[in-house]
């Protein structure tokens, strides 16, 4: 599994995708902290950016990753090696090279401008800690919708249809749920389904950092206990490992049956 | 009156080794009701260092009270200590602690019935029910007193300054902490508040009760149950304040209801659930405020009408303004700062070129249905508000700073 | 020594085999041939584990290969259609099948019969088809497997590459390899190989040797005696 994931990774490092998928996430954190002239607001607004960008790139990424390396799986697949080894580790190293581009492409303006030393190092652990998370939650995704469909037009389509739907679609719906049972208490239904969606999830750790001050203002004992103490950050934290992890498995089982 | 108060007390320092009476566990007057009983109006009574238990010392002359250090009186049975009912009263430097909870008396550590010219200065005021208990006062001056109870629900707990039916009142310096409200004035007038610090109580940090003509100034309020409350008041300035982390349903920095005619300068709101919370406020002048990461920095309910909000902050806060329809009219927001503004200054004049508007779509939402929060700044709703923007339809029409600053006001 | 027992397979409502039994022996070379879409390169698959039977049994000295993985060490394979990571440089490209594989290597003399020395420190990306099938018989044959399977592997090798590729295959087989074949070059068969097994629609209508082919079906070249052995409507009588 080392092996492939390492090769897979510096076989990604090289390519024009991912320098420019670095390249640009510098420019934006870079173009944040000048434009906005104050650390907490870039930092608020880069994470806001970052639910959308690093789920939306992940979810491009997996699928293009995956049909661009059939043949290389097929190299390998002659090999001595073990299914599961293989397909695990080549989405590792895919999901490693996405997320240190990440890292490293929004990091280094912030270090640079020596946010490390500031107020905000902890906002700007989390906002890179959910970047990691969502981007490596949806190169899993659209690795296994690659893996299940042959053909990459409709694995692509799919693809960004389940980003659409966890990005807009879902809190759509779940605002519509919400206006309509207006008289019924929504809280705990609202806090479980907005579990069911990582990027909600992550969007709950920022509304933890960043509006707690409007999110106390909620009467409510469930959403006070949730947001008012660490079990949300506890509880968002469990459930964002559990939608890693999740695909992975999703992506061994399809993997052991699958024809080449 | 506050300038000859001073004076006064300049006076009673001097005076202060040449005690009258002394009071300690060494001497032959071994209580405080017994020095009290025997002095001679006008004289001071000195308190050595030890612990005192005792009750219901009624003063009904006029004396300075002045502990040594480590003068500490224990409330017996946790019972009132002082009941001052004479003019030109000095209590100072003396802790008192452990007092009963009542539920039919106003137990306190220091009662003021009917008095004038009373000085309650630098004591420490400890697990008293009510600190200071002042009713029908004039020219009072409380200055430099601790004031720290433990109070865990509001039925059961009180106030540590509370003033009643006063008059030229100097509240300075105080900190109090964990009462039900920290400062409470009811039927004062002509009186200042100044410098006080007063945090972790369960209702309010400092209420007002129909009470005019007063002024407050570089106080601290922080993490109290509900904030501030000004209710029913007229001219009241409120200027230079601190109103931090009053965090909770229904906790704002500060309420305002039935207001009128006041200032609200140069405070600093900071993560509060509410900035300021406003009900029938009128013709008010809000200026020159800071506004930094409330969930809402103004809501405003019922009419609040020509008020006028000029040069003040609003950065980083969830929402910068909430209100329901209509209920915020004839008002006028000019030459804010407003962090979420995104418009430009083509003409470099230091103004945005377009309008701002500080209610969006989504605050409507929530006011109606309030666990919607939950979707806030979810892509969905970023949509929705940025749809409503370019074609408004339910956020009210005329509520727009129209002159907005495109850099953070720097107050003097 | 490999052993297909009752092998079904489809994709989806086409079905590839049905029950198949097959036997290879030790060595020599073995020719696996047929029309398109006969499933020569499902059986090959199926050998390497690529392709999953739904029915039946591979057996690979005396083991079922259906859950394991190991064996593959003893399998040199070609694939038909060889498109490598394309950031990848050539000898990194064979440097991690090295790794992978661990085994003892001979990847130099094979870089100069197909004369790749300058293309070592290009990308994968910016070779040639020509190229790409060169390196790829080179990571095929470097090691020095008991069996070989070769599926395709003159595509697009120039005449001079073809000949040393016919060199390399005799050489492999005097080693006393197991060698199986797919091509639609019949010189190749003609000249190398000693056993053929024609599938058609998943069933294996011939197995045995040129001579035997030739006999059987009037011809004096495989080409022809394959002509009419498919001309021939009525396979069954032939199945062997």
């Amino acid at each position: 599994m080392w092996k492939i994931l390492k090769y897979s990774f510096i076989d990604l490092f090289r390519s024009k995708w991912i320098l420019s998928y670095l390249f640009f996430f510098f420019i934006v954190s870079e173009g944040l902290i000048y434009f906005n002239g104050n650390l907490s607001k870039s930092v608020a607004s880069l994470m806001n950016i970052i639910l959308f960008l690093c789920s939306l790139i992940g979810i491009m990424f997996g699928t293009i990753y995956y049909y661009n390396s059939k043949e290389f799986i097929q190299l390998i697949l002659a090999q001595p090696l073990k299914r599961s080894s293989i397909f695990i580790g080549h989405y590792l190293g895919m999901n490693l090279s996405l997320v240190s581009a990440f890292v490293i492409g929004t990091g280094l303006p912030f270090l640079l401008n020596g946010v490390i030393f500031s107020d905000f190092a902890d906002s700007f652990v989390l906002l890179l800690l959910i970047g990691v998370f969502l981007t490596s939650i949806f190169s899993a995704i659209s690795y296994y919708i690659s893996l299940k469909s042959e053909n990459r037009i409709a694995g692509f389509g799919l693809s960004i249809f389940i980003w659409l739907f966890f990005a807009v679609i879902y809190d759509g719906l779940l605002m519509v749920a919400l206006l309509y049972f207006e008289d019924y208490p929504l809280d705990k239904f609202s806090l479980i389904a907005i579990m069911f969606n990582p990027i909600d999830i992550s969007r709950i750790l920022i509304l933890l950092k960043l509006d707690i001050s409007a999110m106390m203002g909620y009467s409510g004992a469930v959403f006070s206990k949730f947001f008012g103490t660490y079990l949300g950050m506890s509880i968002s934290m469990l459930m964002l490992m559990l939608w890693s992890l999740v695909p992975i498995i999703f992506i061994n089982k399809s993997a052991k049956s699958k024809d080449f | 009156m506050i300038r000859i108060n001073i004076i006064f007390l300049l006076f009673l320092f001097s005076m202060q080794s040449y005690a009258n009476i002394i009071v300690s566990s060494n001497s032959d007057i071994k209580t405080i009701k017994q020095a009290v009983e025997i002095a001679k109006d006008g004289e001071t009574i000195l308190i050595k260092e030890g612990l005192y238990e005792e009750s219901d010392i009624v003063i009904e002359k006029s004396l300075k009270i002045i502990g040594e250090d480590e003068a500490v009186i224990k409330a017996k049975d946790g019972n009132k200590v002082f009941i001052i009912n004479s003019d030109n009263v000095l209590i100072k430097n003396l802790t008192i602690k452990d007092m009963k909870t009542s539920y039919i008396e106003d137990i306190s550590a220091i009662k003021i019935n009917n008095s004038n010219s009373v000085i309650i200065e630098n004591n420490t005021l400890i697990n008293t029910f009510f600190g200071i208990y002042a009713a029908n006062c004039t020219n009072l001056i409380i200055r430099d007193n601790n004031i720290i109870s433990n109070a865990v629900e509001q039925s059961s707990s009180a106030n540590g300054i509370h003033l009643w039916k006063c008059k030229n009142i100097l509240v300075e310096n105080n900190h109090v902490e964990k009462h039900r409200d920290g400062i409470y004035f009811e039927f004062v007038k002509n009186s200042l508040i100044k410098n006080n610090y007063s945090k972790l109580n369960l209702r309010y940090g400092l209420h007002f009760m129909f009470s005019d003509n007063n002024r407050y100034y570089k106080n601290r309020f922080e993490d109290n149950g509900a904030g501030v409350a000004v209710m029913y008041s007229n001219n009241i300035e409120m200027i230079e304040n601190d109103f931090v982390e009053n965090w909770g349903t229904n906790a704002y920095g500060l309420l305002l209801k039935e207001i009128k005619d006041s200032k609200i300068n140069n405070n600093l709101f900071k993560t509060n659930t509410i900035g300021i919370f406003g009900e029938s406020v009128i013709r008010c002048q809000f200026e020159h405020n800071d506004f930094m990461n409330n969930g809402w920095a103004l809501k405003f309910i019922s009419s609040s009408e020509q008020n006028n909000f000029l040069y003040n902050n609003f950065i980083g806060n969830t929402f910068d303004l909430a209100t329901n329809k209509n209920s915020i009219s004839y008002n006028v927001f000019k030459n804010n700062y407003w962090s979420s503004y995104n418009g430009y200054d083509l003409n470099k004049d230091g103004i945005g070129d377009k309008p701002h508007k500080p209610v969006d779509l989504f605050s409507t939402v929530i006011s109606d249905s309030p666990v919607a929060i939950i979707l806030l700044r979810s892509m969905f709703v970023d949509m929705m508000n940025f749809a409503e923007k370019i074609v408004p339809v339910i956020t009210p029409a005329g509520l727009e700073d129209l002159e907005p600053m495109m850099k953070e006001i720097k107050h003097d | 020594m490999i052993k297909f027992e009752n092998i079904s397979k489809s994709f989806g409502k086409l079905t590839v085999f049905d029950k198949l039994n097959l036997e290879i022996g030790e060595s020599g070379i073995v020719s696996i041939l047929g029309p398109n879409a006969s499933g020569k390169t499902t059986l090959i698959k199926m050998l390497l584990g690529m392709v999953i039977p739904n029915n039946g049994n591979i057996i690979y000295q005396n083991k079922s290969i259906l859950k394991d993985w190991n064996y593959r060490k003893d399998i040199s394979y070609l694939p038909q259609i060889a498109h490598f990571p394309e950031n990848l440089r050539v000898k990194e490209l064979i440097s991690l099948v090295k790794n992978i594989r661990q085994q003892d290597s001979d990847e130099k003399e094979l870089i100069d019969i197909f004369k790749l020395g300058n293309s070592l420190d290009k990308k994968l990306g910016h070779l040639s088809g020509g190229t790409v099938q060169k390196v790829n018989l080179t990571l095929c044959l470097m090691f020095d497997s008991p069996v070989i399977v070769l599926d395709e592997p003159s595509n697009g090798l120039d005449p001079i590459a073809l000949v040393n590729l016919k060199e390399l295959i005799s050489r492999e087989k005097e080693k006393g390899k197991l060698i199986l074949l797919t091509t639609h070059i019949m010189s190749l068969v003609e000249e190398l190989s000693e056993r053929m097994v024609f599938l058609l629609e998943g069933n294996v209508v011939f197995d045995g040797s040129n001579e035997k082919l030739k006999t059987m079906y009037q011809a004096t070249n495989i080409e022809k005696a394959l002509a009419n052995l498919l001309e021939n409507g009525n396979v069954e009588n032939i199945k062997i």
